[in-house]
This record gives C-alpha cells, sequence and structure tokens, in this order.
C-alpha cells in the first residue's frame, strides 16, 4: 500500500528520506533548503531519531562524517554556498569511505548570488571543491517524484559503494507541491560491523578506524588506485539516462533536472510545429556520466543541443564526453532566470544548421 | 625502604632525560657509550640497589618506556 | 615482587611520533589509564584532531576517528548522538581547538553535547613547526611571531574560562603535566570528566598546559619549569566549572 501525500519538494525529500530509515539527519538553514531541515526537525525526533540543526555547514558535514563513521544511516542537506562549506567534509567522507546523503538545493551564484533556480553548481556537484582524487555519486532528479525517489536511491548507492552520494536539484523542485508517493518501509541495512566505530572493538576483536591518513605514498597510492576501482566499477554499473522520446531520431535536446522537465515540451513543440522529430535525453546521474548510453543515443544524428540553466558546464562535459560527428550546440541561462521551451525551440532552429554561437570558456 | 626494580623498553627511549631529572635518588642517567635503533642516546639506572620503587620516573616517560616493580619486603 | 608501574592496556603497542620529552605522551598515558581504570576502553570511541596528536587513532587502544582540522567536537556529536550509550573524547592541541575549531568547541559545548574533551595546551603550532597560537603566551617568539607576540596579533584566549561561562556544561578544570603532582591531578581531573560522561551530566572538558620543547627551543626538562612558572601565569589553573551530579540526558 502506498501513500501519496501532497507535498512541497523539500518537505517531501525530509519525509521520504525519514520513511527510507535515515539515522540522523544534521543540517544549517539556507534557503532554498529551508523546509528540509525545518521538516527534519520536527519527524525525525517523532520517529526517534537524531535531528541536530549544527552551528554550520562545516560542523554539520563532520557531523556527518561523525554518525556515517560510527555506522549511522546519515543525510545531509543545504544549498551552493553552504555545499560550498561542506566541500572539506566531504573529500573526507571519500577518503574515509563513508556513506553519507548529502541533497543540494542549488541556487544562482557565483558568490552570494541569488536564491533563484540555477543549474550552476554542476561542476561543483560532480568534480567537486574538496582535494584529491575524489567521487561523489550525483543524482539530478527533475520533479519532486523523482527526487523522493532518488534520495532512496542515494541512500542505497551510498551503503553500496560506502561513497557520499548527492541529490542535486534547484529551488523549483524543491519549492514545488506535488502529489508525491512516498516510501512505506525502511530500505534494507547493509552490515557496516566489519569498519564502523561503533567503540565495540573487544567484542569484535580488531580496532575500527575512520580515517583518510597516510603519510607513506604508496600506501596512499594503493588507496588511490583501490578508490579508483570502485569509481570504475560505479560507472559500469550506475550510470543513466533517459530517453523521453525513443522513437524521434532527428535530433536530441540533452539536459538535466529542471531543464530536463522543460526540454521534454520544447521536443513536443519542434514535432507538432516543425516537424521535427527530435527526442529529449535527461541525465538521471551526472556522476557516473551516461557517457556511452549518450553516445549511442545521438550517434546517428547531425545535431544535439544541450539545454542548462548554467553558462555551458555541462555543454563542456557533453562535448569532452560524446566525441561524435554530432554537432553539438548550447542553450542556456543562468543567475536565477528560468530556461524557456522558446529558448530551447528558437536555440535548436538557431543552431541545428550549423550556426555557432558564442558559450562559455 | 623498599626496594625497587627498573626495566627500560629501550627500543622506544627518546634520551629526552626527564626521569633522570625526576628520579629523587638521582640514580638513572643517560648511557653516553650507545643509541638504540632510532639513534638516540637511552636511559639507564646505574645505582639500582638505590632505587626506592617510588615510580616517578615512569610517571614522568613520555613515551612509556619504563616498567617499575617492588621486590618484596 | 609487586609491580608499581607498567603500561596501560589503554595503549596500543605503537612508539609515539612525538618529540622526545613532549608531555603528549604523558597525557596520553594518562587518559589511557584513566579509560583502563573505569573499565570503558570496550566502549570508548576516541577522535583524534589536526596537529601533532594527529596519529591519536593509532595509540588510544579503542576504536577511532580521525577528524579535519578543529571538527573534533562536531565529529564527535555525530558519534554520540549516534551512539549515547558510549563513551565518546576529543583530543585536541590549542591551533585545533582554540583556533581553527573555535565555532566547533563553543558550539559542542553549548549543546551540552555529553562527550569529554581534553585540550592539551603548548601555546603553539607544534606540528607544523612552532608558529604562534592563539594561545602564545604575549612576547613568546614563535616562528611567525620572531620578534616575540605582540598585542596586535591577539592576547593568548583562554579557552576554559570561557567556556565555564556556560551555566549547563558539567565540568571544565585547567591542569598541567609538569611534576609529579600536578600530573597525579591531572589524571584525577581526567577521571573526574570521564566519569561525568559516564553519569550523563553532559560536556566536560580538561585543559592540560602541556610542552613543547622543541618549539619553545628549551630542554624538555626546562619546559617543564617554563609551564609552572611561566605559563600558569597566563593560564591559572583550577576548576573553572563543576556542576554537581546533575544527569541532563
Amino acid at each position: 500500500m502506498s501513500q501519496v501525500e501532497f507535498l512541497k519538494g523539500n518537505e517531501a525529500i525530509a519525509k521520504a528520506a525519514m520513511l527510507y530509515g535515515i539515522d540522523a539527519f544534521f543540517g544549517y538553514p539556507i534557503t532554498p533548503q529551508n523546509e528540509l531541515i525545518e521538516t527534519m526537525s520536527h519527524v525525525m525526533p517523532a520517529n526517534h531519531r537524531v535531528f541536530v540543526q549544527a552551528e554550520s555547514e562545516v560542523a554539520a558535514i563532520n557531523m556527518i562524517y561523525g554518525a556515517a563513521g560510527a555506522g549511522g544511516r546519515v543525510m545531509t542537506s543545504s544549498s551552493s554556498v553552504g555545499i560550498a562549506l561542506k566541500q572539506e567534509g566531504i573529500s573526507y567522507c571519500a577518503g574515509a569511505e563513508l556513506p553519507c546523503v548529502i541533497v543540494s538545493v542549488s541556487r544562482s551564484g557565483p558568490g552570494l548570488g541569488g536564491i533563484l533556480p540555477a543549474q550552476s553548481d554542476y561542476h561543483q556537484s560532480v568534480y567537486g571543491g574538496g582535494n584529491g582524487d575524489y567521487r561523489v555519486i550525483v543524482l539530478a532528479p527533475a520533479s519532486v517524484q523523482e527526487a523522493v525517489n532518488d534520495v532512496g536511491k542515494a541512500i542505497q548507492l551510498a551503503e553500496k559503494y560506502r561513497n557520499p552520494a548527492m541529490v542535486l536539484l534547484d529551488g523549483a523542485i524543491a519549492q514545488m507541491m506535488a502529489s508525491v508517493v512516498l516510501p512505506t518501509q525502511p530500505l534494507p541495512r547493509v552490515d557496516t560491523t566489519s569498519w564502523a566505530a561503533t567503540g565495540d572493538f573487544k567484542t569484535r576483536g580488531t580496532r575500527n578506524v575512520i580515517n583518510s591518513l597516510y603519510l607513506d605514498p604508496a600506501k596512499l597510492y594503493a588507496h588511490n588506485q583501490h578508490l579508483q576501482a570502485k569509481y570504475r566499477e560505479i560507472a559500469r554499473n550506475e550510470a543513466l539516462l533517459v530517453d523521453h522520446h525513443p522513437d524521434h531520431h532527428d535530433g536530441a535536446i540533452i539536459a538535466y533536472g529542471t531543464s530536463a522537465k522543460i526540454a521534454i515540451g520544447a521536443a513536443q513543440r519542434l514535432k507538432e510545429e516543425h516537424g521535427i522529430k527530435v527526442k529529449c535525453i535527461q541525465l538521471r546521474t551526472l556522476w557516473p556520466f551516461p557517457k556511452q548510453a549518450l553516445r549511442e543515443a545521438i550517434k546517428d544524428m547531425p545535431f544535439a543541443l544541450v539545454a542548462e540553466m548554467s553558462m555551458g558546464q555541462l555543454f563542456q562535459d557533453v562535448l569532452a564526453f560524446t566525441r561524435s560527428d554530432t554537432v553539438i550546440g548550447y542553450v542556456g541561462k543562468a543567475g536565477g532566470e528560468i530556461i524557456t521551451s522558446d529558448d530551447i525551440v528558437n536555440g535548436y532552429l538557431q543552431q541545428m544548421g550549423g550556426e555557432q554561437i558564442e558559450h562559455s570558456v | 625502604m623498599p626496594k625497587g626494580k627498573v626495566t627500560f623498553n629501550e627500543v622506544n627511549c627518546k634520551g629526552c632525560e626527564l626521569c633522570v631529572h625526576a628520579c629523587p635518588k638521582k640514580i638513572l642517567r643517560l648511557d653516553g657509550q650507545r643509541v638504540n635503533a632510532n639513534g638516540y642516546k637511552v636511559a639507564v639506572i646505574f645505582n639500582p640497589d638505590e632505587c626506592i620503587a617510588c615510580g616517578l620516573c615512569a610517571m614522568f616517560c613520555p613515551d612509556t618506556v619504563i616498567t617499575v616493580e617492588r621486590i618484596q619486603p | 615482587m609487586s609491580i608499581v608501574f607498567k603500561k596501560t592496556t589503554g595503549l596500543t603497542d605503537k612508539p609515539f611520533s612525538y618529540c622526545p620529552g613532549c608531555t603528549h605522551g604523558i597525557i596520553h598515558r594518562l587518559v589511557a589509564e584513566v579509560l583502563e581504570e573505569l573499565n570503558i576502553l570496550d566502549r570508548t570511541i576516541t577522535i583524534a584532531s589536526v596537529g601533532c596528536s594527529v596519529f591519536a587513532y593509532d595509540y588510544f587502544n579503542t576504536d577511532a576517528l580521525q577528524a579535519p582540522h578543529g571538527r573534533a567536537p562536531a565529529v564527535a556529536t555525530g558519534v554520540k548522538r549516534m551512539h549515547p550509550e558510549k563513551i565518546v573524547f576529543t583530543y585536541q592541541g590549542d591551533g585545533d581547538l582554540a583556533s581553527i575549531g573555535a565555532a566547533e568547541i563553543i558550539h559542542a559545548a553549548n549543546r551540552n553535547e555529553n562527550i569529554t574533551v581534553i585540550f592539551v595546551n603548548n601555546a603553539i603550532y607544534g606540528m607544523t613547526g612552532g608558529q604562534m597560537a592563539p594561545t602564545t603566551l604575549p612576547n613568546q617568539v614563535t616562528t611567525t611571531t620572531p620578534l616575540g607576540r605582540e598585542i596586535i596579533t591577539g592576547a593568548p584566549i583562554k579557552m576554559s574560562e570561557m567556556i565555564a561561562t556556560m551555566d549547563h556544561i558539567a565540568y571544565v578544570e585547567r591542569c598541567m603535566a609538569a611534576d609529579g603532582p600536578s600530573i597525579m591531578k591531572t589524571k584525577r581531573a581526567i577521571r573526574k570528566a570521564f566519569e561525568c560522561q559516564i553519569n550523563q551530566e553532559g560536556f566536560s572538558m580538561v585543559e592540560v598546559l602541556s610542552s613543547c620543547n622543541i618549539g619553545w627551543k628549551m630542554s624538555p626538562v626546562d619546559s617543564l619549569t617554563y609551564i609552572k612558572n611561566t605559563m600558569t601565569q597566563t593560564f591559572p589553573l583550577g576548576v573553572f566549572k563543576e556542576r554537581k551530579h546533575e544527569t541532563n540526558h
């Protein structure tokens, strides 16, 4: 029996996380994710779970490091500038191989920027700002329901691979109200006894130590090789895109999140108003990037358009990862201006003939 | 006066002399003739008969090198 | 024959990485002895910080986490909230706790997290080569105050006094590891702090004035005299906070 509720995106994510069996939530207020931490502040204690409003995003991610290191199923949430502050801790979590979920409700930047929706944190999420060769799994929902589902998927991937997993959305989704199906039972637990620092070393027989410090370069290199092998496995298994128009083959629009939602309508208009059968390809994972599937999807097409609410961040990755004869175009906005169906349709028509436009450097 | 026996796990001794300083009987010193595997001069007891098993040397040793036993009676 | 003194089982066999004569080793031993005597080694989780004591996770015979610079109290919060029945302590230096981690320690104390903080204050950044710390004494020469610390760089920050202003926390004491009686007193304070945690009385912190003979450019023995005669002028010893036997959690 499913549970359907009419909720704001932020509230839905919070309730879903609790229902999926999150043990502890550590957060700090920042617009536009405030309803998430507000919802957590009552649903977590009401269900005998841990909720702490930390003194900063820095403290919150380190509480995550501590609670995850002690074997907890944990989540934090923040937005752009707050995610920037969490990068040190995310790198530590990745280095010490701790499972945790980070919900990033991005706003517009750079700097304090604005609070309206943008996708300018693509690089921040996919490449991160923490130090070292680490990777964070990044899921990109385009609706409230997808966001709810992705929180569950992020928990499972984080625990399966012992790695941080991020759900990246923007205020358009987080502030939108929608009917959503919520989870009805917690996700199954994985066994953490071999590594979690729970303070039971005598009964266990060995000490469990959570650490990312290796002063011996040979050991640190070996640790890096171990991480890279894991990342290759994640890339092989978990990269995902959705082809919204499997029978359209004239061209493609490549997008994720809010932009993908708008691109679906734009593809429909291109068919109805201009007779061009363009497919919308929605990237569901940003890391791992669905390189192979995207290459396959656009391989015989003369043109594909990247639509994003940032200044070419996704466009550059699509160029780099597809390496095909398909001409790749770009249409985008940033700063809190939401990309429109007109922007995408006009951008497609303008560039499909090979006209180059200026894009980011 | 109780009698004591002091032993040094000298592989971990760093020759800091805090035990030498702490000993009320002044019967410890650094061995000037040799160093341990880490290159440190090591603490030794040169007049073991005078040890009173007070344990102060061990209390000061930052590297828990010293074991102190009391010889009965 | 009876044993007067032998190494505690609270420490692993790993030799300390500290410089010869550094009193970190003494303080480690005191903490480990207390954990053994209170019979809590099997339910304790150590939070190591950044600085000279970064390898504390290798030395205490417990489960452990190594925390980012200054964040040990936040990491401890995460661990303790997950496992309220376990004993959680941080081991932090003055650069870690009083400078980069000032926010985390203040707020962990203010939330009255039921954790124990061992704060080792040697008035200098030892690990990085002897730079000025927020606790560096007036006129003290460090590698970043080559002419002696001037007031424009700030005054020595008194964390115990500051944290003791929080009425609801359990215990704050400043001790030193400089002579026989003070080492024994420090051990009693550490024991008291862990007992506060066991009794769920809330946040406890023991500040221990400690030496950095290499950074201070003194002999280990002279460093102990410096702690006793000079450091205590700026950092007076004593119990700054003791809330009597009330369970707070």
